[in-house]
């Protein structure tokens, strides 16, 4: 039977922590949350992208009560009432537009960050697992908000993605009317995105960003060496006053100071682009509003959908519906085709340190070749680029294997 | 340093991806068109300069369908009728001194699909020889006025085939303020209005092939040097259209350009405004934060 104090005033600390444990709260996910002192500025991209996520949030409120989720008024909506009528209107759709692109560019660096230093291993498979989801929610989440405004690109777009859904010669042309509620994309279409974007995704994004700190508590975060650190006898020199001596830092204040800080350039260089820069994220064709009977000369999605989108261009129909899914649920299983035990940064880890390097220049080759019209030596690139993709996750097992211990891990 | 080597890392693969997506995948989808100053170098200058006072006499022969307000000639038919008549509503002449180019009038009204690079025009041809049409060319530049507004570029050059519905321009001209029936919510006049839009569209589209799309936004959907090197020659970039070289001036086209642009992207001056202070904000912020980063990481090593 827990204790109340009668005499203690409501609301005062006292009568609080007897409620809601705030002191252990304050501890176990703040004050005493223990992280590694030997890290570098990639480790605040977390708490850049709850920042960002959180500009997509509010930015996204204040556009949700102007915008008409109606096939005839949508693009009026968003470019005249938003862009001109609405105070600041045009502000807040420029802040979510360069954001929905820039988170992207934060997850892919959160991303191979995480590979580099080898912080999917060693009792952290699911802060992987739980990141890879987000990732597939955010993806969902910047594909229904691109067919809001209803231009040429959201339609097209949305017309190419949902016809990816009859699975090549299956001809499951059913399944692609459920998913639009039509034969082709229309008020049904537009509805239904709608929802997705402005309640379902956003509560399964919230729900899984708090599995993914969730999952973070007890493995503790990794450090720039990949070293096993005994959190409970560092922060013991911690407490004792030994802040030199001891290899962890408190969330709160000491990393949080860092992670603001890097957070602030973050923010100079996201609000120049929001000011200066925007047209990166605002493709022009989508200010053409939506027309069914016209068809852009060239459809492709946003660039952080590009690398994936030409895994599955150069193969024929079939095929490269394979290698596409492939490519969509491959990253999932890292944590166990990676063999090896060793929880090191990439470039002490002989072969996987070239694996690592190949698959960045690669994926951005996939990525740069993916908006480029598929003809001539670009096919050639594409087609070369997908197979080493492929290949690149085949052998992956094997180099690990073959891995030698580096020094100081197990 | 080790963090400045890694950002090193991180932005330049960064700008090396940015630079896949965005210029180089442009250059490579959208042929590329020099802009060439709105010279029409490929029409012939006329052999002597033209007379005004002989253009005044000649441009009879142009009234008899276009008006000219300001010397308090009226069009002889209304919008609509003329588009049923001619395909499209001929122009007032009063501002096209001021929009178009000499050379180009002058050529155009000898042929107008000849200096328009279009198969037909609703203007006939040989309205005038060489010198005759350099007269006239002469007489509009004189009976020009000195300043117009952009909004009346725009109108004159491109708003009697293209709407601006974000400014409620129609082909005819300004939507009217009218006022609905407060019992019944009914609108007549607006209702009489739509129509008659409605039947000039309709002859519009006829003669075109198809209905000339709205440029509330065009600024944002085709940019800056697209829209210059498409309205001085249509074809380049759209090989085929409807649309005829309509023959601006340089100072004509960036009056149009200024109207497009005020129209299409209205929060420019703003952002232009905003955008320093908030900036500044967050330099205020990162040397705040860095203060405080560097106090609490300064006894750690």
């Amino acid at each position: 039977m827990a204790h109340f104090d009668p005499n203690a005033k409501p609301f005062s600390h006292k009568w609080l922590d007897e409620r809601l444990a705030v002191d252990t709260l304050q501890k176990v996910l703040s004050t005493e949350y223990w992280i590694p002192k030997n890290i570098n500025f990639l480790w605040a991209m977390g708490m850049i992208l709850a920042a960002t996520f959180g500009i997509l949030l509010l930015s996204g409120i204040f556009l949700l009560m102007y915008y008409i989720p109606d096939t005839k008024l949508a693009f009026d909506s968003v470019n005249h009432t938003i862009m001109g009528e609405v105070g600041y209107g045009w502000l807040w759709r420029h802040m979510h537009g360069v954001a929905a692109s820039v988170v992207f560019l934060i997850i892919y660096i959160h991303m191979l960050t995480g590979i580099y230093y080898g912080s999917y291993k060693r009792g952290r498979e699911l802060i992987w697992i739980s990141g890879m989801l987000l990732f597939v929610s955010f993806s969902a989440e910047a594909f229904s908000g691109y067919m809001l405004p209803w231009g040429q690109m959201s339609y097209w777009a949305g017309m190419v993605i949902t016809n990816l859904f009859s699975l090549g010669s299956l001809n499951l042309n059913g399944l692609v009317e459920w998913i639009r509620g039509d034969y082709v994309p229309g008020q049904a279409f537009l509805g239904r995105f709608f929802m997705l974007h402005v309640l379902l995704m956003p509560l399964i994004i919230m729900a899984l960003i708090v599995l993914h700190f969730g999952t973070l508590r007890i493995p503790h975060v990794n450090n720039q060496d990949g070293e096993e650190i005994d959190f409970e006898e560092e922060a013991k020199k911690w407490k004792a006053g030994n802040r030199k001596e001891s290899k962890v830092i408190p969330f709160n204040p000491v990393f949080l100071s860092k992670d603001v800080f890097v957070m602030s350039i973050y923010f100079i260089i996201y609000f120049y682009l929001v000011f200066y820069h925007f047209e990166f994220a605002m493709d022009p064709v989508n200010f053409d509003p939506a027309d069914p009977l016209k068809t852009p000369p060239h459809i492709y999605p946003e660039w952080y959908f590009l690398w994936s989108y030409e895994i599955l261009r150069p193969f024929s129909k079939n095929a490269g519906l394979i290698a596409f899914g492939f490519a969509q649920v491959i990253f999932f299983f890292l944590p166990f085709l990676d063999r090896s035990a060793n929880v090191a940064p990439a470039n002490r880890r002989g072969l996987f340190k070239y694996w690592f390097w190949i698959l960045v220049v690669d994926m951005i080759v996939l990525t740069i070749m993916g908006k480029v019209p598929p003809m001539g030596i670009y096919t050639t690139i594409g087609t070369v680029a997908a197979w080493t993709f492929i290949l690149l996750w085949a052998v992956l097992p094997f180099i690990t294997k073959m891995e030698k211990p580096v020094r100081g891990s197990k | 340093m080790k963090d400045l080597k890694i950002l090193g890392v991180v932005v330049f693969f960064t700008l090396v991806t940015y630079w896949g997506v965005e210029p180089y995948a442009h250059s490579v989808m959208h042929k590329h068109v020099e802009f060439e100053g709105f010279k029409y170098k490929d029409l012939k200058a006329p052999a002597k300069k033209g007379d005004p006072a002989k253009g005044k006499v000649a441009i009879a022969a142009c009234v008899s369908c276009h008006g000219i307000k300001s010397q308090g000639i009226k069009a002889p038919m209304d919008a609509v009728s003329a588009s049923a008549a001619y395909g499209v509503n001929p122009p007032d002449l009063s501002n096209a001194g001021a929009v178009l180019d000499e050379k180009f009038i002058a050529n155009f009204i000898v042929s107008p699909t000849h200096a328009g690079l279009v198969k037909k025009s609703g203007m006939p041809a040989g309205m005038a020889d060489a010198q005759g049409a350099a007269d006239i060319a002469a007489y509009l530049k004189s009976i020009a006025p000195k300043e117009i507004k952009p909004k009346e570029a725009f109108e004159f050059a491109c708003g009697r085939c293209h709407a601006v519905r974000y400014d409620k321009w129609t082909q005819i001209g300004q939507t009217p303020k009218t006022k609905a029936d407060i019992k019944t919510g009914v609108d007549l006049k607006k209702m009489e209005f739509d129509k008659k839009v409605g039947q000039y569209k309709l002859n519009l589209a006829k003669y075109l092939g198809k209905l000339p799309p709205d440029l509330s936004i065009i600024v944002r959907a085709r940019g800056e040097h697209y829209l210059k090197t498409f309205v001085e020659n249509p074809q380049n970039l759209l090989h085929g259209t409807a649309m005829p070289r309509v023959g601006v001036s340089n100072e004509g086209y960036e009056k149009i350009y200024k109207y497009l642009e005020k129209v299409g992207d209205p929060s420019k001056p703003k952002r232009e405004k905003v955008g320093p202070i908030v900036l500044l904000y967050f330099v205020g912020f990162a040397f705040l934060a860095y203060m405080w980063y560097k106090s609490q990481w300064k006894d750690l090593h």
